[in-house]
């Protein structure tokens, strides 16, 4: 059901753990749809510098998880914020289609991040990242 | 090392099945209808099929019907029975820890005009003989009730709930596909009119069932054609299905004091050892249990993770979050105990069997607490350094055990 790609990032995550220096944390999902993410970010000069996460959830949530942090990492902001949830899902050889929303949500993880890097500077970020994604509800 | 747990999904063909398969696999490939010699070998093995089928559980073998597995019993019994009373009446009680057999068929039979009562259960997953008797209605037709619950491994009064159903004078069928050749299983002692088994759950081949039907209760036919299994359940027999689970039931019966021992006593180690890991709980009743059933949830992971990660050191179990089930929800029978979402979701399911050596019980103990702790060191709800949950999701408070 799950192809070898996400079999290995969810048994070898990539980035997962603490970013104690991050300068933009996002935490999207709810417990009681069963998964959430939160990705940590250290960015310079607009450049993402480091990224971590922590996953709660299956695992295609782990696994986009790992792989979302893998293709912004030392990626610009700009960059980071063109990131599609398709694009997670076809670097790791696709999802069932019932873990799609998985992907879904390592998208808005990595938007939300963003959108607190822009709060943090008091900026807005809905221009720039759009809606923030803080939505309470289950996919 | 390789470890399969997961035996109230499947359980590997028992040695006396296969045995006693081949020769309708290989050489005896006759239609048990017809008249000629490897027929009448054919009709004689299923004969005495039925008859051992019916002598595990104190039934006679003209009450034992062969059919597809515990799905199709389950479906004939709850559609035959609604169609067999519905001159008396249209309503249905069964529980809300069912399994989808029923559940769903109960489903079907509401959007056909029946009017069906789901019972609750209490924390531990049983249903009381009282709560039977206050939904039964002089429109009662059928009360369906499992014998041993698949997830939590819940043993349910079933003695008594058919005493007070029949009493009523409504049908009273019971799902036992998780309980026949794991516990004592006997029809005349238990007081049923119906009930379902499932040969690939205690070592037969998988898709091939039985469905007893108890004299004087008159189902309509399941499937019309030929009129095989007296005309209930039509199309040429599956001899070699039927052969293969009256073997694994009569070896299953035949030892079964000392493997409820052995593999209870197993469980209870493992109940014990994966009880030390912190904010885990126990699902299910502690002594009205099936022997293999180890069912648990552990507070800030997810299931279907635990599931994969085992799967990684050659461990089989089975999850009831949302993400196991491809649903939203986590399992039915988790949020009818009483669960929050957020801790169902966190739920496992151990089933052992005696083929469960003492060092793959160890080994068992070991890589679940691994594996939690793995994903828990992954967890956002996981405070590593206090090795406790950021966040406790238990609205009518946390249970005293944990
Ligand atoms: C309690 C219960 N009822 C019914 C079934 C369905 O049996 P089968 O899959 O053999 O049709 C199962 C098996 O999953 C079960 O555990």
């Amino acid at each position: 059901m799950y192809s070898e790609k996400v079999m290995d990032h969810f048994s070898n995550p990539r980035n997962v753990g603490e970013l104690p220096d991050a300068n933009a944390v996002g935490k999207v999902g709810n417990p009681k749809c069963g998964d959430i993410m939160k990705m940590m970010m250290r960015i310079e000069n607009d450049v993402i510098a480091d990224v971590k996460f922590k996953t709660f959830g299956c695992g295609a949530a782990v696994a986009t998880s790992s792989m979302a942090t893998e293709l912004v990492k030392g990626r610009t902001v700009t960059e980071a914020l063109a990131l599609t949830n398709k694009a997670v899902a076809e670097a790791l050889d696709g999802l069932p289609p019932v873990k799609m929303h998985c992907s879904v949500l390592a998208e808005e993880a990595i938007k939300s991040a963003i959108s607190d890097y822009y709060l943090r500077q008091g900026i807005d970020p809905v221009p720039i990242v759009g809606c923030n994604v803080d939505c309470e509800h289950c996919h | 090392m390789f470890v399969y747990s997961d035996n109230a999904a499947t359980m590997p063909l028992s040695r006396e099945a296969f045995e006693a398969m081949l020769p309708f696999l290989r050489d005896n490939f006759g239609n048990a209808s017809s008249v000629y010699g490897v027929a009448r070998e054919a009709a004689r093995a299923l004969h005495g099929a039925r008859e051992d089928v019916a002598r595990a559980l104190g039934a006679k073998p003209e009450e034992i019907y062969f059919t597809g597995g515990g799905t199709e019993s389950d479906n004939w019994a709850l559609k035959g029975a609604a169609e067999a009373r519905r001159a008396r009446g249209r309503h249905i009680v069964t529980t809300a820890i069912e399994h989808h057999a029923v559940l769903h068929t109960a489903e079907y039979l509401g959007r056909q005009g029946c009017e069906i009562t789901l019972l609750p259960v209490d924390e531990r997953g049983l249903v009381s003989p009282e709560q039977v008797r206050d939904a039964l209605r002089p429109d009662t037709a059928l009360v369906s009730v499992m014998l041993a619950n698949n997830e939590i491994g819940t043993i349910e009064p079933i003695r008594e709930i058919a005493a007070v159903t029949r009493a009523h004078g409504a049908l009273f069928h019971t799902d036992a596909v998780q309980a026949v050749g794991h516990i004592p299983v006997d029809v005349t002692e238990l007081g049923v009119d119906l009930l379902s088994l499932a040969g690939h759950k205690f070592g037969g081949p998988k898709g091939v069932g039985a469905l007893y039907i108890r004299k004087g209760v008159r189902l309509p036919p399941l499937l019309h054609g030929g009129g095989h299994e007296r005309g209930l359940r039509s199309g040429t027999e599956n001899v070699a299905g039927a052969v293969g689970l009256a073997a694994a039931l009569t070896r299953a019966v035949q030892t079964l004091p000392e493997t409820m021992a052995l593999v209870a006593a197993r469980r209870a180690r493992v109940i014990d050892g994966l009880s030390r890991i912190p904010f885990s709980l126990l699902t299910g009743d502690p002594v009205r249990r099936l022997p293999g059933n180890i069912s648990f949830v552990f507070e800030a992971v997810e299931g279907e993770s635990l599931v994969l990660g085992l799967d990684m050191v050659g461990v089989c179990a089975s999850s009831g979050s949302a993400c196991s089930s491809g649903s939203l929800d986590p399992s039915h029978v988790l949020l009818a105990i009483g669960l929050p979402h957020e801790v169902a979701h966190g739920s496992l399911r151990l089933t052992i069997s005696e083929n469960n050596t003492e060092e793959e019980i160890d080994y068992l103990i070991e890589q679940v607490t691994n594996i939690v702790a793995r994903s828990r060191r992954m967890s956002p709800l996981w405070n590593e350094e206090t090795q406790s949950p950021t966040e406790r999701f238990w609205p009518q408070g946390v249970p005293a055990s944990l």
